[in-house]
């Protein structure tokens, strides 16, 4: 077993592992945070697949920004966990079908008679010199151009819905104008008063 | 005679091991490092002690030297206190969340041309990474002490840090224009030249440079950004429950993120291990003798004392103002700096760029 081999192991153990207890720990913060650690784990996959510029982009969007936002809410919320477990039995005959046919809809996609290892060899190792940012790169701003584009101005739209949701102005609140507050002169607020100064004294020392 | 030769040779046979000589060059690294920590927090309180007319730390050992190390020391020997219902382990795991990332980012930290533990070509998106892994440590230790002051910190820091990511982030993209690379040496390199420290990127670069400064400082939680301490609001902030060891932890790291933002401000705008007067006619070669590694220090330093000036001389920012800088001035600033520098990269401006 090589080395590569054996950290591949390691880390798919621990992905493993933590996607359990993503979905069985009773605390929803503790759940995000192995959620984390899914996505650590995920990357030092990624990184031993040669693919640099989607592991450390996975950890600074994912775990950097998605998942502290996600603790952010979750951490504010009181979750009951009682109500949320009310209908387990209830539901759960749905939830077998419903995993069922996900895992024959993914066996049938990259199951062994598509994704095997006599299918798929494994790629040879690319030099030392191999840049996964460049490459990547090279191809997104020239052959997918038009996707790129289209993905970034959907996105772009998503933010101005969102930031067009929750921007509303009720008549009734309150609100500070920053830019007057910070341009504001002393000028405007302070009024220096000229007056005849007490008589001198001489301290000594 | 025998015994050390075989002695000898077990050591060359265990430095045979890559992990052996991974692990003694981290070593080299994060001693110095802690020992910078260290006496960077002496230099704060001088600096700041003379700023306000005082004198500062000066009875331990001769002019206060012997300061950090009683501290250190104080703080080994206090009692670790677990507040009631606290996640015992997260509460531990917390601070040590926020000293790690500040010391792994070094690995990709070039010292001299050459002289780098992890030469990797994404250098830049790894210290980035590493900066957004960051705000976990405070988020988990306000959520895990169970006190309502923590928690309120922890929000305010999340919040904070996630915006100020955003342009932090934005002027490393003007870096990585300016320079065509996200290898951190060759970033260095990008910015030799015949002019000494006008080469350098802090010139062509200035609102980037600026802007990653001051989001660095927003980014470490220093003052005038330091809501997420607050103490005059909500007593310290994230750390108010931690005692000992943990909050030893806590600030280590956070002085450690500041050296590592000086010196990646040094590395990116101010030249790096380059000499400030390199290739000029008279000064160039008198200065040529001083290894470059004492320049990156010298630089740093420099950067560094700013933080400390800083501290002395703003009051606070208000929390909504904080949002306003980051989301209204910075990001709009980088994105059009970033289209000047496409642009200059693209026509070959002269000086900087051709």
């Amino acid at each position: 077993m090589t080395f590569e081999k054996f950290l591949f192991y390691v880390f798919a153990a621990v992905l493993v592992f933590a996607a359990t207890m993503v979905i069985t720990r009773r605390n929803p913060v503790h759940s995000a945070l192995f959620l984390v650690l899914a996505f650590f784990s995920s990357a030092g996959i990624w990184l031993l697949a040669e693919a640099e510029f989607l592991a450390i982009v996975l950890v600074l969007v994912y775990v950097g920004a998605v998942m502290v936002l996600f603790l952010f809410v979750v951490m504010m919320l009181d979750v009951d966990v009682a109500t949320m477990r009310a209908g387990f039995m209830r539901n759960l005959p749905v939830g077998l079908l419903i995993l069922f046919v996900l895992v024959l809809e993914m066996f049938i996609v990259v199951g062994p008679g598509i994704f095997g290892l006599d299918m798929i060899p494994a790629p040879a190792p690319q030099p030392a010199d191999y840049n996964n940012t460049a490459v990547l790169g090279s191809v997104l701003y020239t052959v997918y151009m038009y996707p790129f584009e289209i993905a970034a101005v959907i996105l772009l739209v998503a933010i101005v819905a969102a930031i067009g949701l929750t921007m509303r102005k009720r008549p009734e609140t309150k609100s500070q104008n920053q830019s007057a507050q910070v341009q504001v002169r002393s000028e405007d607020r302070v009024r220096v008063v000229k007056m005849a100064s007490e008589q001198k004294m001489e301290i000594k020392r | 005679m025998d015994f050390i030769n075989s002695l000898w040779e077990l050591v060359l046979w265990i430095w045979s091991f890559q992990v052996v000589q991974i692990l003694v060059h981290i070593v080299m690294i994060v001693l110095p490092l802690m020992l910078c920590v260290a006496y960077f927090t002496y230099a704060e309180r001088k600096l700041i002690g003379y700023m306000q007319m005082r004198v500062g730390p000066n009875r331990v050992g001769p002019k206060g030297w012997l300061q950090p190390i009683a501290d250190a020391v104080k703080l080994m020997f206090k009692e670790i206190i677990l507040p009631t219902q606290a996640n015992k382990l997260l509460f531990l795991i917390a601070p040590m969340l926020t000293l790690g990332p500040a010391l792994a980012a070094w690995a990709v930290f070039p010292f001299s041309p050459g002289l780098v533990l992890a030469d990797i070509n994404a250098g830049l998106l790894y210290i980035l990474a590493l900066a957004s892994v960051g705000v976990y440590g405070v988020l988990i230790a306000g959520w895990a002490s169970n006190s309502k002051y923590a928690f309120l910190g922890a929000m305010r820091s999340a919040a904070q840090i996630i915006s100020y990511e955003i342009a932090m982030g934005f002027a490393l993209v003007g870096v990585l224009v300016a320079a065509g690379s996200l290898n951190l040496g060759k970033i260095v390199e990008a910015q030799s030249g015949s002019a000494g420290f006008l080469d350098w990127f802090w010139l062509p670069l200035a609102p980037l440079f600026l802007i990653y400064f001051i989001s660095g400082v927003a980014e470490t939680n220093r003052a005038p950004f330091d809501v997420a301490e607050g103490e005059s609001e909500i007593v310290a902030g994230f750390h108010v429950e931690y005692s000992g060891m943990p909050f030893a932890v806590f600030f280590l790291g956070e002085y450690a993120n500041m050296i590592l933002i000086s010196a990646l401000t040094v590395i990116m705008f101010l030249g790096g291990w380059l000499s400030p007067f390199q290739g000029l006619p008279l000064l160039g070669p008198m200065f040529d003798w001083v290894p470059g590694f004492i320049w990156l220090f010298a630089k740093t330093a420099f950067v560094g004392f700013f933080f400390l000036w800083l501290r002395a001389t703003f009051p606070r920012y208000r929390y909504d103002q904080i949002m306003r800088l980051g989301w209204k001035v910075f990001i709009p600033i980088t994105i059009v700096w970033i289209l000047v520098v496409g642009f200059a990269v693209v026509y070959e401006l002269p000086w900087w760029f051709d």
